[in-house]
């Protein structure tokens, strides 16, 4: 057992001598996205240069892990997927018997290190994903479906329970798009859409009242203004003032009077839409479509269905995330605690990105050889 | 490609799934264009097109406007004394956003500071104009105990602290309280009277006085700051801009706190009241009313001990008898009674009454009586020896309605118009004034005692000040003032205030006065005068009158049942001009009780003269300004 581990061990470090290419666009367009976060970070805690050395020592570490995993053929992680994805699952369980964190059990404390395994799981349930339907008829029939669909449904309902809805969503999205990119029939996603939709009354039944209280919030912020509308209030005026070309960085009064709640972490986008204004946002939204576009093709171009459908769901499942931070930025989403990828002061979120686009990094480069 | 698994074989259409991919990822990254354009419009949205109303948000988000309340005005005499000062003192002060239960928190900082119930229901009405995390006084001028108390405790109030301000002070408290009032803290119904805006940072107002008069010539116009302050409305670095407060004026008075000090003491705490005025002017030189009180016990909110004593007190500390007390003038009453015989062309100075010892109106019964039988009299006499028989027949002569109108011209039954708050217009009898008070028609007999200032008569000692200045001037009736100049700030030289118009004339011809003059003169400085003596090494010839009214009728049983001491059965007056030729000072001085004008009145007057005249030298040196000496 020890000898083959030492064995894949030296083959691995082989291969990273002799395969040291990257896709540098995507690269490039990922070092100028976390410089953009630490710059409004150093300006969203005010000057703090602590908080701009942890949060860059977490883009080391997501760096290189990204590196790591960039040399790891897709085949060794497909090989390990199902052990990566149980193991995801009993951090997940071990988390709700005894986890910590504010509100919520969200946290696993290992000592040495803290993080949320469910950072794990929005990488871990597509591999998941795509293991299964990689193995099965495409595109997916309806046991296929049922299959993946138990599948996602474990890890969500486990981080729904933390209680973390916004997230628990955010998994499911992350399976979902692996059966949408698998090519699961149209009638087939109106069916789930309507039924979503239909659902819809009864999930309010079942919601927690801090929940409802968020979607309240967000149909109507003014109802409570120092309450629970607050956040939206202030998040409004923070992006609102800003104007077309922003306050200027460090003259958002919003985020550096302390008015904007959550600003380094949640709300760091409505720092940057307040200093930058409208340019600004702009320009950093190109910046992720490029990131998921690039993405996207790196994945049409890869060797095998595994490989495809994991790096098509791990780049739309960054949209996502983009989406759900942005549209609560902007008053449109109710309040989720959803970082915006890569700016966001948080460490489990950087490495767990990183680690994804290691991936596709890796599937780029056993793309297949005879593409276009 | 062959895909081996679980012992099943199955050939996966490759190209197949790759193309499904690229089908679905191409719809994917479309949707995913479309989205973050719906991000992108919903950012422009608030960023552009309602960026204005965001910008307003942001900056009431951050700017705080303070207001800056103005330090009062300060209040001298006419010579630079002062007389109303700020001094600094400490206050607690409560934030009410950072109080749970407030009533639990007053009452567990009572254990540690006294807070009354005045000082809560004080506090409650501040915090009516305030915003929840703006400051609140609660406990005005903690003493050092307190002080020490409270800073102990501290930690157990996080939303109290200590402030400093600055409190009004009253360095002669007692001597100056009818003149200037007090201030006091704003109480509900001013706060809805006053324009909260002027108000601004400012707890205390004019109660009474010349504090009241001119509280906003005091008050000054608040500054304010714009700061920037954060999401815990905590200050962040210095103002943005500031617009100080523009200070109240300070104020010069026509008082000269001398001759105050010592008309409060020639009075030796019997209750009654003086005025002092300068006849060419009307300037008040002093006004005092006895007894008196502390202001300084009214400013941080007197207690309830000290406001029970003084209202309980028979002797009405509060009252300003000055100007709102009532007198009896009885025969004060007679020099105008004569100057309105002259004016009207009813006597002449030579035509004589005999004086039998009593009068009748004829055709009736009843006698009025006179003191003694003095015989043919004319009027210079009549004044000098205080006949009443000649003011009997004068009055009854004159009818009441031109008894009113005559003596109405010297201002009687009005108020003064002095700068003060409170006065009272006394009563000028008249038909219309009984019409409107008794069922009972006009009686002749009324005329006739009206004639020695009894009867219906109630005057007020600054009336019958005013009066006797309007003798001393030659018959220019002036309204009596207080206030000398106006100073806008520190070291601006104070600008007098435009003279006081001229509300009247009650001597017409030089002969006139001459005749009433003489008999003043007389009552003084002759034989038979009631008040001989009084004008003994005095420089100047005083003219003078002497007035001792019967509180009570003869009749009444009151008259009786405290007979034993005459003292308590008159209130005494005295009203006195000098130099006789050329006033420069009338003054009126008023006893509730004592056995007559000229033992118990005139005595008081003459002491405020002599001390009057040891500052009027340097007085006429300084100043030169009012009219010739």
């Amino acid at each position: 057992m020890i000898e083959i581990l030492f064995a894949q061990l030296r083959a691995f470090l082989v291969r990273m001598r002799r395969q040291p290419a990257l896709d540098w666009p995507l690269a490039l367009a990922l070092l100028l996205l976390a410089a953009i976060g630490l710059t409004t970070l150093y300006s969203a805690s005010d000057l703090d240069v602590r908080t701009v050395v942890n949060q860059g020592a977490r883009f080391v570490l997501g760096f290189a892990l990204m590196l790591m995993l960039a040399r790891v053929p897709p085949q060794t992680l497909r090989n390990w997927t199902p052990w990566l994805y149980a193991g995801s699952l009993v951090l997940l369980v071990l988390v709700a018997i005894h986890g910590s964190g504010r509100g919520a059990n969200r946290w696993l404390d290992l000592k040495v290190l803290r993080f949320q395994p469910s950072e794990l799981v929005k990488l871990t349930l597509p591999m998941m994903a795509a293991w299964v339907l990689n193995q099965r008829e495409l595109p997916p029939k309806f046991f296929s479906l049922a299959i993946v669909g138990v599948l996602i449904a474990l890890p969500a309902a486990l981080i729904a329970k933390q209680p973390d809805l916004g997230t628990a969503l955010l998994v499911v999205a992350s399976g979902m798009f692996v059966i949408f990119l698998a090519g699961m029939a149209w009638w087939r996603i109106a069916l789930i859409v309507g039924s979503v939709a239909a659902a819809a009354p009864v999930a309010w039944h079942f919601m927690h009242e801090y929940q409802r209280d968020r979607l309240r919030t967000l149909l109507d912020p003014e109802s409570d203004p120092l309450g629970k509308g607050y956040h939206i209030i202030q998040s409004k005026i923070a992006v609102g003032s800003g104007g077309l070309f922003g306050k200027g960085w460090h003259h958002g009064t919003q985020s550096k009077l302390e008015f904007l709640p959550e600003h380094t972490t949640d709300f760091i986008f409505a720092v940057f839409s307040e200093e930058w204004g409208l340019i600004g946002v702009c320009a950093l939204i190109a910046l992720y479509i490029f990131i998921v576009g690039r993405g996207l093709m790196i994945a049409a171009n890869a060797r095998d269905t595994y490989s495809r459908l994991l790096a098509g769901a791990i780049s739309m499942s960054f949209f996502v995330y983009v989406m759900v931070n942005g549209g609560m930025i902007a008053g449109m989403l109710p309040v989720v605690g959803v970082p915006l990828p890569l700016v966001s002061y948080g460490g489990t979120s950087v490495v767990a990105l990183l680690a994804g686009f290691g991936v596709l990094m890796s599937i780029h480069q056993h793309r297949r050889l005879h593409a276009r | 490609m062959v895909n081996i698994s679980k012992g099943r074989l199955r050939v996966k259409d490759v190209r197949h799934e790759a193309d499904t991919f690229r089908m679905r990822a191409i719809v994917g990254f479309l949707v995913i264009l479309v989205a973050l354009s719906a991000l992108i419009t919903r950012f422009a949205f608030l960023q552009v097109t309602h960026h204005e109303e965001f910008t307003a948000k942001s900056e009431a988000n951050r700017i705080s406007t303070r207001g800056i309340a103005p330090s009062r005005g300060l209040i001298y005499d006419r010579n630079g004394i002062l007389l109303a000062e700020n001094t600094a003192a400490f206050r607690l002060e409560v934030v009410p956003e950072g109080v749970k239960h407030m009533d639990a928190m007053l009452a567990e900082l009572d254990g540690v500071v006294a807070v009354g119930e005045d000082d809560i229901a004080r506090f409650n009405v501040a915090r009516r104009n305030k915003k929840p995390f703006e400051s609140v006084p609660l406990r005005l001028k903690l003493s050092e105990d307190e002080i020490a108390r409270f800073s102990i405790n501290r930690w157990r109030f996080p939303a109290v602290d200590i402030v400093p301000y600055l409190t009004r002070t009253y360095p002669y408290g007692e001597t100056f309280a009818h003149v200037l009032g007090y201030v006091g803290r704003i109480d509900l119904s001013e706060a809805q009277r006053i324009d909260a805006s002027l108000y601004t940072g400012t707890t205390h107002i004019g109660k009474n006085g010349i504090e009241r008069y001119y509280k906003d010539e005091l008050h000054g116009t608040p500054g304010y700051e714009k700061v920037e302050i954060n999401a815990d409305r905590r200050q962040i670095g210095t103002p943005l801009e500031r617009v100080a407060p523009t200070p109240g004026k300070n104020l010069y008075l026509t008082i000269d706190a001398r001759l105050q000090r010592a008309a409060e003491t020639a009075f030796n705490g019997r209750a009654g009241a003086a005025v002092a005025l300068d006849p060419r002017n009307g300037e008040v030189l002093a006004l005092i009313s006895i007894p008196t009180f502390d202001a300084n016990l009214f400013v941080n909110g007197i207690g309830q001990i000290d406001y029970s004593r003084l209202l309980n007190d028979p002797l009405k500390p509060l009252l300003n008898r000055a100007i709102a007390g009532g007198f009896l003038p009885g025969s004060t009453m007679k020099p105008y009674v004569a100057l309105a015989g002259l004016e009207l062309g009813l006597r002449k100075p030579s035509d004589t009454v005999v004086s039998t010892g009593e009068f009748h109106i004829p055709g009736q019964a009843r006698g009025y009586r006179d003191d003694f039988p003095a015989g043919v009299v004319n009027m210079r006499t009549a004044i000098t020896e205080s006949v009443n028989t000649y003011f009997y027949t004068l009055a009854y002569e004159m009818g009441i309605e031109r008894f009113s109108e005559g003596l109405g011209r010297f201002g009687f039954g009005v108020k003064t118009g002095v700068d003060m708050v409170g006065e009272s217009a006394g009563v000028l009898p008249s038909r219309e004034w009984k019409r409107g008070h008794s069922k009972e028609p006009w009686y002749p007999g009324e005329t006739v005692v009206a004639g020695i200032g009894q009867g219906y008569w109630v005057v007020t000692p600054i009336q019958l000040a005013t009066a006797a200045a309007s003798i001393a001037a030659k018959g220019e009736l002036r309204t009596p003032r207080l206030l000398r100049a106006e100073q806008n700030e520190l070291n601006a030289a104070p600008q007098p205030v435009p003279p006081a118009l001229l509300r009247g004339t009650t001597i017409t011809r030089p002969a006139n006065w001459r005749a009433v003059a003489d008999g003043m003169i007389g009552a003084v400085n002759e034989a038979g005068g009631t008040a001989l003596g009084l004008g003994k090494d005095f420089p100047y010839v005083i003219a003078g009158k002497t007035g001792t009214a019967e509180r009570f009728s003869r009749t009444d049983e009151t008259w009786t049942s405290i007979a034993t001491s005459s003292a308590e059965r008159h209130q005494v007056l005295f009203e006195c001009f000098t130099p006789a030729e050329d006033a420069r000072i009338a003054v009126v001085v008023a006893l509730e009780a004592g056995h007559s004008g000229a033992s118990d009145a005139a005595p008081i007057a003459r002491k405020i003269l002599d001390s009057w005249l040891a500052f009027d030298d340097d007085a006429r040196r300084v100043a030169g300004s009012a009219g010739a000496p």
